[in-house]
């Protein structure tokens, strides 16, 4: 399930492995985060790999997570925080 | 210098009367399948006429005359031209027209340094990076050492760095996958009032723009 997600909405990651070239980095699978901003519409770079046209073009969010949350032994300070750009099919309201 | 190959004698190569380039062998071993696969691609595009080497060796010289300097004036004007500043914020691409920098398909996208943020940049997929206003990454950059540990242990990166962000200032790692480049605003340094933007520019180094660096004022 894929959705329309505005800025500060909360997102969970789909967790899940299929194989080929995929734009979401594994230790973001499964993680929680925010919607930081609505970057627009690009083509599916998951398809463009292969050579097809990545019609219908994919909304882009950039999604902020807190590192405790990505990281269980994070070390740094609570505040801190990663931003990863996210491709709407990877993402489910949490 | 063309009877100089053979020195072999002491010298500080700091001395600017001694200013050859560093030495490097050349890379005498066999190509690799994807070396092999570029020249092929390289060849039939010349010979079917598609590409002219001279377009090519064009190309490269585009290539390698991408600089940080951009940057560092695209820096210098943000911090002394407020409204360029939210521009540059707002829409990246239309700001780095103004200096008739192309910046290709990729969205750019600039982080400001505040007091309560610090931000850095990396690409753990591959080598994402703001060519067109950076120039090619460097090394540490396209690492894995660098691309597996600034997302996991940040603040102890930018410490290897020289660069300790007090606790009460956030660490804001950005990891550029797909389609947006990044390029970090950096904060504008005590002791800098009232140099012209040529000045500032001087300052504002790579590093900074990736964000394991501040400027400091000279």
């Amino acid at each position: 399930m894929t959705g329309s997600f505005t800025p500060g909405d909360r997102v969970r990651v789909i967790r899940a492995h299929p194989p080929g070239h995929r734009r979401t980095p594994y230790y973001i699978r499964g993680k929680e985060g925010v919607i930081e901003r609505i970057c627009g519409a690009f083509p599916n770079p998951e398809e463009l790999a292969y050579g097809f046209d990545g019609r219908p073009a994919k909304t882009l969010y950039r999604v902020r997570f807190r590192q405790k949350d990505v990281w269980p032994d994070y070390a740094g300070a609570e505040i801190d925080t990663v931003d990863v750009d996210i491709y709407e099919h990877w993402l489910n309201p949490a | 210098m063309a009877d100089d190959r053979d020195h072999d004698h002491d010298h500080d190569h700091a001395n600017p009367l001694h200013n050859h380039p560093p030495l490097q062998p050349d890379d005498e071993s066999p190509p690799g399948r994807h070396e092999v696969m570029t020249e092929a691609m390289r060849e039939l595009l010349v010979e079917k006429g598609v590409l002219s080497a001279d377009d090519i060796r064009a190309a490269l010289e585009n290539i390698d005359s991408w600089a940080p300097s951009k940057g560092a004036q695209i820096v210098a004007r943000a911090w002394t031209d407020d409204a360029f500043r939210k521009r540059l914020l707002a829409d990246g691409n239309a700001a780095l027209a103004e200096f008739g920098i192309d910046s290709g398909g990729a969205k750019v996208t600039v982080v400001e340094n505040t007091d309560r943020v610090h931000n850095v940049i990396v690409c753990t997929l591959c080598s994402c990076y703001p060519r067109a206003v950076l120039g090619l990454p460097p090394d540490w950059y396209r690492s894995k050492n660098y691309r597996r540990r600034v997302v996991v242990e940040p603040r102890a990166v930018l410490e290897e760095f020289g660069l300790r962000v007090p606790d009460d200032r956030a660490v804001r790692v950005h990891d550029s996958l797909a389609d947006l480049r990044y390029l970090v605003l950096p904060r504008r340094p005590e002791g800098t009032d009232g140099w012209t933007e040529e000045q500032l520019a001087g300052i504002v180094t790579r590093d900074c723009m990736v964000g394991v660096a501040e400027p400091r004022p000279e």
